[in-house]
């Protein structure tokens, strides 16, 4: 009788399906996992010792990098714990800009989460189709900060500029003809606000289309439905959060129960699953879509009606516009301090937290009273997902790791910082 | 809101009088210091009990206090002397009352009530030393792992304290303050060897924006604003 040995197996860090570097070793019986050890660290960048080393407002632009598919939620959290050391509020117009990016970023998040899953477990189309719609929203994206992924958009005291009054658009190549142009050019031609107003009108019809893809696809369900089940006691235990969580149907949500900026004025809904498997947190993922394409028309139609500052007016923090700058003494001493020296926070400690499209994504500051941070924890949700892995992928098949990878929506900007 | 974090922080003194060292509020938030050998006790309390019921372990993260408080420029009285060129670092002091090195600080949130609550938790010895708390809260595994490796915390109890975020074989713990921003080793590769190898930094570390700290009286939270004399004049 020859002897029968597990067999280890390593998956990554190189690998399509791992959604960036990640290296699992795992211990295989068969075609069975008996124990998964996710290696992580491999894009490792000590995100929060550069926070520490640099002034407050340099280091918003690392937290785009870190989930670099949900850029402007990240900045969101940071922006937000320094707003609260400095005990500023910013303008309402900002406020809804900020709701209304978030729910932009939530969209691209799960569109890209969506695409990537499917391609994954074997829908190929899925990638197609949610690239279509990202690159739209990315257009948004750069009308509004100069650039499709990496914004630099939120700044302390409100965002960097109110939205413009028109969209880049399309010009005449030789792959494209000026008649083609003028077709692809043609929900471009008012402001931005008309533009993504125009997004939401044709959304809801597009997640029709995925989910007719997929909602009832029989191979779609078998590779999902009961696959790495989280019962709501463990997922608590695991320190779960967002989709992940209600998917095992606790219904919590940041953005209901310690709302930030205006959520607690807008009307939205909060979908639950039922039984914590991957199917369960697909239809969460897409009802979140769904329930973002409703805030983002109520941030819109606000929007058209209420112009105002996007920034509050204190040079101390902002700084000043750059005419002003180029006449007044005081504006260009502002200007100066700002870019050279920055601001300083009044020493203490805050925890600010925001619903991020992955879950619940937090930034720990402590000021020591100095223009840099003196500490930046970063505590990113597929962190502690991917803590989880373990307990969710054992007894399961190789092929299951796929499914887990994608339901966990892990990027790995966030989770080695 | 800050009715219900002033009743949390009164519940807390009431049902650990002797085991907080302090609580407070600030900004909206309850933040509780506590001895390292209470840790465990309070924390079983904390998940337990159903006047606090903090059903979930949002985040474990080190903190290394070393250099807190100390800037590369001195600020006060710069406007008779006027500023040096050169930054030298840690040349100004502020007192602080931060009696050890390393905390561990622990965000805690109760989805029952609706409320958070911060832990913080100086270590003790060299090197330093806590009670892990993954049979507590399992989602402290890869927090603690992550603390360790940053900042050399060593967790009593924890069932697999390995380095997580730094490479295979990675010497110190890139976090502490002592820890240089360019860190100690570069890698290349060596044709006469054949092979990539480690070597010594040859880069040399750059302040690029000093660290200052000035005191803005518009902040001063919870302290009247110092009044200007040319108002009354």
């Amino acid at each position: 009788m020859p002897e029968i040995r597990n067999m280890t197996m390593n998956f990554g860090p190189q690998h399509p399906a791992a959604h960036g570097v990640l290296r699992l070793v795992l211990e295989m019986d068969g075609e069975v996992i008996e124990r998964a050890d996710p290696h992580i660290g491999l894009l490792h960048r000590a995100t929060e010792k550069l926070a520490e080393s640099k002034p407050y407002n340099q280091s918003i632009g690392y937290m785009d990098r870190l989930d670099y598919v949900s850029e402007m939620a990240n900045e969101h959290a940071y922006v937000l714990a320094i707003e609260r050391l400095l005990g500023i509020t910013p303008p309402i117009r900002a406020q809804y800009i900020r709701v209304m990016f978030d729910e932009i970023t939530r969209i691209l998040n799960h569109l890209m989460w969506l695409g990537a899953h499917g391609l994954d477990i074997g829908a190929m189309t899925m990638f197609l189709y949610c690239f279509r719609e990202r690159e739209d929203l990315m257009d948004c994206y750069e009308a509004v900060s100069g650039t499709r992924m990496h914004a630099t958009y939120y700044r302390p005291g409100g965002v960097y500029r109110d939205l413009p009054d028109s969209m880049p658009k399309y010009e005449p190549s030789k792959w494209h003809s000026a008649k083609e142009v003028e077709k692809m050019n043609e929900n471009r031609r008012g402001s931005l606000l008309d533009f993504i107003e125009d997004f939401t009108r044709r959304f809801p019809e597009r997640i029709d289309e995925y989910e007719t893809l997929l909602t009832d696809n029989r191979i779609w369900k078998q590779r999902t439905v009961g696959i790495a089940s989280v019962s709501p006691e463990r997922a608590l235990q695991l320190g779960f959060s967002g989709p992940m969580l209600r998917g095992s149907g606790i219904e919590w949500d940041l953005r209901k129960k310690q709302p930030y900026e205006v959520y607690d004025r807008i009307d939205f809904d909060i979908p639950v699953g039922s039984n914590g498997d991957c199917y369960d947190r697909y239809l969460v993922r897409i009802e979140e879509m769904r329930q973002s394409n409703r805030i983002i028309k109520q941030c819109v139609d606000w929007l058209r009606n209420n112009p105002g500052p996007v920034i509050i007016d204190d040079h101390k923090l902002v700084p000043p516009r750059r005419e002003e700058m180029k006449d007044d003494m005081e504006s260009l001493i502002h200007h100066f301090k700002l870019f050279t020296e920055g601001y300083c926070v009044p020493e203490g400690e805050i925890y600010a937290a925001v619903e991020h499209p992955k879950g619940e994504f937090g930034v720990y500051m402590i000021s020591d009273g100095a223009n840099k941070p003196y500490r930046v924890k970063i505590r990113a949700a597929g962190f502690a997902h991917l803590a989880a892995m373990d307990e969710m992928v054992r007894g399961h098949m190789l092929a299951d790791v796929v499914a887990v990878i994608g339901t966990q929506d892990i990027v790995f900007g966030e989770v080695d910082r | 809101m800050t009715t219900a974090t002033e009743q949390l922080a009164s519940q807390l003194q009431e049902r650990f009088t002797d085991a907080l060292s302090t609580v407070r509020i600030e900004r909206r938030q309850v933040t509780v210091e506590l001895p390292a050998a209470r840790l465990l006790e309070v924390c079983r309390a904390l998940r337990d009990e159903a006047a606090f019921h903090f059903e979930q372990l949002m985040d474990v993260c080190g903190v290394d206090y070393l250099h807190y408080g100390q800037a590369d420029w001195e600020t006060e009285e710069t406007t008779s002397t006027g500023f040096s060129r050169g930054v030298s670092i840690g040349v100004y002091q502020e007192s602080t009352d931060k009696p050890q090195r390393f905390a561990v600080v622990y965000h805690l949130l109760s989805l029952k009530h609706n409320r958070r609550l911060r832990l913080r938790c100086y270590t003790e010895g060299n090197p330093p030393r806590i009670d892990s708390v993954v049979d507590v809260w399992n989602s402290a595994n890869w927090f603690e792992r992550e603390a360790f490796d940053l900042f050399g915390i060593l967790f009593d109890g924890h069932p697999d304290l390995r380095r997580i975020l730094t490479d295979y074989g990675f010497v110190g713990h890139p976090f502490r303050k002592d820890f240089p921003l360019h860190g100690n080793v570069e890698v290349r590769y060596d044709p006469d060897k054949g092979r990539v190898i480690y070597q010594p930094v040859t880069i040399e570390n750059r302040v690029l924006v000093p660290k200052v700290i000035r005191h803005d009286n518009r902040y001063m939270i919870g302290e009247p604003q110092v009044e200007d004399p040319r108002v009354n004049a």
